[in-house]
């Protein structure tokens, strides 16, 4: 905080100018609308002053003088009024079209390159940035950034108006020019110390208010979690300790345009009362006519109050300043994936890819989040929170250590192990969600990180153990958008088992879904993923505990219709009955292979295995002679061959 | 229902607040606004009359000081106004500052407020859990359009009462000055009223459509950064990225259309200001010629005739804010205005009874509200079951068969819509919730965390516990491995949402914080489908310890869990269809004998393979 309170002012006025600048490269036709308007507006509006004293003059005085008036001088004199002002009002509607319209041209571009570069970085970047966050840089901070196009065009009018003004004034009289400016250096340093406090204040109201979006995301997502346990009141004092610490800072945003904006109206008002006295003065030694006098108060006056958009663009100059580094943080960040141009070969016969992993090692960064703004890793602002400080010391033993593994085409390895072992790990980088920091994974030994974009998302599909559902409906959240058959989709549907319930649905294959749709069930949810995995008919398919929330017995059931695929399935799981379905059981243990081999190999060789498949069966007997099932209460053998999921779908699946 | 009414943009069905009317809820609301409104409003004034005092004042001075017939100068006099006019300047700035520092003050503090209550009040809506997608709406409500009703309070709302005071101050002056050519201007007020009501129709129109196209930018925009695993796995850029090009582009065509519509009715306003001076001019010239009035008089209307029209083309963009800020306000007042429809009943509850707990469902139906017009979901059919104290009941069924929902009755997360559910004979809707929640305790499936570290998740800001007793508890539930195996223990930060932690570990934080909860009931609804087996035997266990002398209702997923049940409540299609002991329903040969049967198949078959 003290050491960018320091940042010298020469650092702000350039950041202003750079600002100014990028924005008018980037919308450079709204902006030379806007400057035309601008044109046309400040010269109607020294033309029509003009107008008026040719109308005193020429019209209004003789007139008076002699006592009658001519119809035909008066309808000249409203012509011309009406006719100046009409230039006026197109300068002005175009000043403002061509702002609204460079304001808005500069929202697309940014909010469609941040959203660009969200697309290609890194997953690991995105986790270390929190969702609220990055939702308010293309937001928020888009806005803040293109505030200045509004003020901008009237401001160079201005300019324009003032050169001309200073030009006339300075041929007429250079003391009392120089009067009338002495003005301007004041308007300059008291802009200099505003710019300097309001930027470091405004960059922390923003911060502060992205603080409160999270806040308020993560409580309400956590909704259930606070009502069953019964922490409300703990939760709206978090939100509120955040909310009042906005408040705070804004009341200083108050307090500086509180001081800053009457000092900008005061200082053109000032000049003017000076121009008066020392006017009066010269008038009086003789110096300056009276008539030049009356031009230099006009002219003042005329531009003194259009000056007041100076007060308007520097007041929003801080906050656009802020906001375009954080969107430049964005777009400067030169993390990315780099994707190659290779195309995995298929083999006639085998349509499932080969994967294999070689010497893998990836460390998970820790849960610090990075802030956008210049400082990297952002201090907790508020005090109950201790997470920060020491973090980037800590030994981090979270991730893979040295992992090889084979997978043969079209087989089905099945990783198991303990709750933090790192399986989810391997199954991200099977995806290539992120890069391994050493050694390589490789797909029909064409390395992972050299494969073309298309090509790695047509052979590799990984289902997640949350299901994510777009705002679409099901029919879309299923083909994403792309060109599929009915069929293919209903065979998909099928065969993760949703085809039922969705055809429950209010409107089957056509019920929105996402923000505004139906509320779906986990295991629902996770069928409808599952379902868009296969339909895209992977080369590798990779299930992290996708059926996490599925019966058991439905279970079953997808997965035996996944073995009869070419398919080669990669499956994070716990069930016995997924584990069973596997050519070979690959145990992790701590970011290690442990073990692999067949199930029985594993169970007899690995003691944690054994542990964690007992932990399993514990009180259940199994006939340890037929390795049938035993029905508890009877003791008889319980079919095993139906092959159908025993209970059905249930219509009232909502 | 509720739900729709706050959460979804319904300009034409739902019968919404006028806009006077949201203005005066939203004062009503916030009494702070009120606070020292009178002071304000004088300093508005002198703000308002700092802007007429230089024009007024080179006047004075070129009619008083100057003789021009003659050249002669009064400097005395002109000494006098540019001294006066200094000390009005000064005036105006103090009483701007004034008034910007009490708006900034009174509107902040107003707001932080209504953004807690309103925060307050969605933790109170059922709806919060019951569609998870919704949320970002409601966070929308404590943040974007709070900040709207700040924005224009401070600057719009304020830019439209100086303008009206500006015009009014104007009108007044021509008043006193020359009466008759005031008449000129008052003559086009009407015209004036009916360009603005012309324009603020078609302004109104297309700011909605405007503020349509942000909900739909700002959902795409959501989707984008929240399923960015998903977009990246599924090489969804493209697609994504149309969307998104839709979405903002979308956006800025009817941003675009609304701006130039006010851009065009500015320079109406300027037409119209032509129209009052050339009217000024002509009049005046007239009333000179017959002495009604005098040139310097004629001069001046010049100016204030400006200073009277100015306003109207502020106008525009004002609007625009106030549109924005009343729309922001009236979803916040019908936010508000959503009775939480699961009330504590506060000091008219009483206590659960200081004994174990037994649980009744009373014939109890549940249905959730219809969307969009449809009939309503009915979800639970006429369940009637008791639960003795301290029994560990398992309920078991297909996904949608009613189980959750069961859960969700029991801990009164949901009313029932029929029938009624008791604890220790006390009828849940009577039960303070601070007793409520101290005694009955769920485990949602969803072990979801907040940013901070595992001791701060446990603790959820208890005050009354101590992070010894966080370390207690994970090693009484078995899980100090767990722990110690973790970077920084009980210190490591989870990360966003609970992140830096897998599917199980974030339910073994969970399970930490219901033991410490120390309750009466525990529910658990599949609390421990994410963790491992060996893990979840572990916590079985510690669990079993746990349950002791409790009343505990599971929602299992594996049938294990089950079978060490007291007693087994089977669910198929919202109804209870088998009720009682693993054993007998095994026996019985019915729907949880052919679950078991299915599910031992395939968990046995991996021992065998």
């Amino acid at each position: 905080m003290v050491q960018r309170a320091e940042m010298g002012g020469a650092h702000l006025a350039g950041a202003g100018w750079r600002l100014i600048v990028r924005q008018l490269k980037r919308a450079p036709k709204q902006f030379a609308l806007g400057m035309v308007g601008t044109t046309f507006y400040a010269g109607a509006t020294v033309v029509s002053s003009v107008v008026i004293g040719w109308v005193t003059d020429t019209v209004l005085f003789p007139a008076v003088e002699a006592g009658s008036i001519g119809t035909a001088s008066l309808a000249v004199a409203a012509i011309a009024v009406i006719g100046v002002s009409m230039v006026r009002a197109v300068g002005i509607a175009l000043r403002r079209g061509g702002a609204y319209a460079a304001q808005f041209r500069l929202q697309q571009r940014d909010r469609r390159e941040v959203t660009d570069r969200y697309l290609e970085l890194p997953i690991a970047w995105h986790r270390r940035h929190p969702t609220g966050q990055l939702l308010a840089n293309v937001n928020d901070d888009v806005e803040a950034a293109s505030f200045i196009a509004a003020p901008l065009p009237m401001a160079v009018g201005v300019i324009v108006m003032l050169v001309v003004t200073a030009a006339l004034l300075v041929s007429t009289d250079p003391f009392l020019a120089f009067v009338g400016f002495a003005v301007g250096p004041l308007l300059g340093v008291a802009n200099y110390v505003y710019q300097r406090k309001m930027r470091v204040v405004a960059a922390d109201a923003q911060r502060l208010r992205a603080r409160v979006s999270e806040t308020a995301h993560e409580s309400f997502d956590a909704a259930l979690v606070v009502k069953t346990l019964g922490r409300e009141d703990a939760e709206v004092e978090r939100f509120g300790v955040r909310s009042d610490a906005l408040r705070d800072r804004m009341i200083e945003v108050g307090r500086l345009r509180a001081v800053f904006d009457p000092v900008m109206e005061a200082l053109p008002s000032i000049g003017i009362l000076l121009v008066l006295f020392v006017g009066a003065q010269r008038a009086a030694s003789g110096d300056i006519t009276a008539g030049d006098l009356v031009t230099f108060a006009y002219l003042f006056r005329l531009v003194a109050l259009p000056m007041r958009v100076f007060g308007w663009l520097l007041g929003e100059l801080p906050r656009a300043v802020v906001g375009m580094e954080r969107i430049d943080a964005v777009l400067d960040t030169t993390d990315r994936v780099d994707y190659g141009t290779d195309v995995p070969g298929q083999s006639a016969d085998a349509t499932g890819a080969r994967a294999t992993v070689r010497g893998v090692a990836y460390r998970h960064p820790d849960g610090a989040y990075q802030d956008l703004s210049s400082a990297a890793v952002v201090e907790p602002i508020d005090a109950p929170t201790t997470t920060g400080g020491q973090q980037e010391v800590v030994d981090q033993t979270r991730g893979l250590r040295t992992i090889d593994l084979d997978v043969p085409a079209g087989s089905t390895v099945a990783v198991v192990g303990p709750t933090g072992s790192g399986k989810t790990t391997i199954a991200h980088l099977l995806a290539r969600l992120f890069d391994p920091d050493e050694g390589r994974i490789t797909l029909d030994d064409r390395p992972l990180a050299d494969l073309q974009r298309a090509a790695l998302a047509d052979n590799v599909a990984l289902v997640f153990q949350e299901a994510f559902l777009f705002d679409d409906d099901v029919m879309g959240n299923l083909t994403l958008g792309e060109p599929v058959a009915e069929d293919d989709v209903r065979w998909a549907a099928e065969l993760a088992q949703a085809d039922g319930f969705i055809n429950d649905l209010p409107d089957g294959y056509r019920t929105q879904l996402g923000e505004r749709g139906a509320s779906l069930s986990g295991g629902q949810r996770q069928r409808i993923a599952l379902a868009r995995a296969l339909l895209r008919r992977p080369r590798l398919l990779v299930l992290d505990d996708a059926t996490s929330a599925v019966d058991p017995s439905v279970e079953s059931a997808i997965l035996r219709g996944l073995s009869a695929l070419d398919t080669t399935v990669v499956l994070v799981a716990y069930r016995r009955s997924s584990i069973a379905l596997a050519d070979e059981v690959v145990y992790v243990e701590a970011g290690r292979v442990a073990g692999r081999g067949s199930h029985d190999e594993l169970y007899a060789s690995q003691p944690g295995y054994r542990a964690l498949i007992d932990a399993y069966d514990t009180g259940k007997p199994v006939s340890t002679a037929t390795g049938k099932p035993v029905s508890t209460a009877t003791g008889k053998p319980v079919s095993t061959d139906t092959g159908k999921p025993v209970p059905t779908e249930s219509g009232a699946a909502r | 229902m509720s739900t729709d009414t706050t959460t979804r943009e319904t300009p034409a069905e739902a019968p919404q607040l006028g806009a006077m009317e949201t203005v005066r809820r939203g004062l009503a609301l916030s009494p702070e606004l009120r606070v020292g409104l009178g002071v304000t409003g004088l300093l508005a004034l002198g703000s308002t009359a700092g802007r007429v005092v230089v024009p007024v004042l080179v006047q004075q001075v070129l009619d008083r000081g100057f003789d021009v017939s003659q050249g002669t100068v009064d400097m005395g006099i002109v000494t006098r106004l540019v001294l006066f006019g200094a000390l009005a300047v000064a005036l105006t700035a103090l009483a701007t500052g004034v008034m910007n520092l009490r708006l900034a003050v009174v509107a902040e503090q107003a707001l932080s407020n209504l953004r807690q209550r309103a925060f307050a009040h969605i933790h109170d809506l059922s709806m919060l859990h019951q569609a998870s997608e919704q949320r970002g709406v409601l966070v929308a409500r404590v943040t974007t359009d709070i900040d709207q009703i700040s924005r224009f309070m401070q600057w719009a709302g304020l830019q439209l009462i100086i303008n009206f005071g500006q015009a009014t101050l104007a009108l007044t002056v021509m008043l006193v000055l020359t009466w008759q050519l005031a008449l000129v201007v008052v003559v086009l007020v009407p015209v004036i009223a009916v360009v603005i009501k012309a324009f603020q129709g078609r302004l109104d129109a297309a700011y909605l459509e405007v503020r349509r196209r942000v909900g739909r930018l700002l959902g795409t925009l959501a989707e984008t950064v929240v399923g960015a695993q998903v977009i990246r796995a599924y090489g969804m850029e493209d697609r994504v990225r149309e969307r998104l090009d839709d979405a903002i582009s979308d956006h800025r065509e009817a941003s675009l259309k609304a701006g130039w519509l006010s851009a065009t009715f500015s320079g109406v306003g300027e037409l119209l200001s032509s129209l009052v001076i050339a009217g000024v001019l002509v009049v005046g010239a007239v009333l000179a010629v017959n002495d009604v009035t005098t040139v310097g008089r004629v001069v001046a209307f010049l100016f204030l005739a400006q200073l009277f029209v100015e306003p109207v083309q502020a106008f525009g963009e004002a609007v625009n804010e106030a549109q924005n800020a009343i729309a922001g306000w009236r979803r916040v007042i019908e936010v508000l205005d959503t009775d939480p429809d699961v009330a504590d009943p506060g000091d008219d509850g009483v206590d659960l009874p200081d004994e174990p707990l037994g649980i009744r469902f009373d014939h109890v139906d549940f249905a959730y509200p219809p969307a969009d017009g449809d009939q309503p979901t009915q979800v639970l059919f006429d369940v009637d079951v008791t639960i003795e104290p301290r029994t560990r009941i398992a309920v078991v069924g297909e996904t949608g068969s009613g189980k959750t929902t069961f859960a969700k009755l029991l801990t009164r997360l949901m009313d029932p819509t029929g029938g009624a559910v008791l604890l220790g004979g006390v009828p849940l809707h009577d039960v303070r919730f601070r007793s409520l929640r101290s005694r009955v305790v769920m485990v949602p499936q969803d072990g979801m965390l907040f940013a901070g570290t595992i001791t701060e998740n446990v603790l959820m800001g208890d005050g009354d516990l101590a992070v010894a007793q966080v370390r207690r508890a994970f090693d009484e539930l078995g899980l100090g491995d767990w722990v110690a195996s973790l970077p920084q223990g009980l210190e490591t930060p989870v990360g966003e949402r609970g992140d830096a932690l897998s599917a199980g570990e974030r339910q073994l934080v969970a399970l930490a914080r219901a033991y410490l909860a120390d309750p009466d009931v525990l529910v658990l609804d599949e609390a421990t489908s994410a963790v491992d087996p060996a893990a979840e035997m572990r916590l079985q266990r510690a669990l079993a310890g746990l349950t002791a002398g409790r009343t505990t209702v599971t929602i299992a997923h594996r049938l294990s869990t089950a079978e060490q049940a007291d007693r087994v409540l089977v669910f198929d299609a919202g109804r209870i269809v088998e009720d009682g002991p693993h054993a007998d329903l095994v026996e019985a040969g019915g729907l949880y004998s052919r679950m078991h049967g299915a599910w031992e198949a395939g968990t046995s078959s991996a021992r065998s393979a």
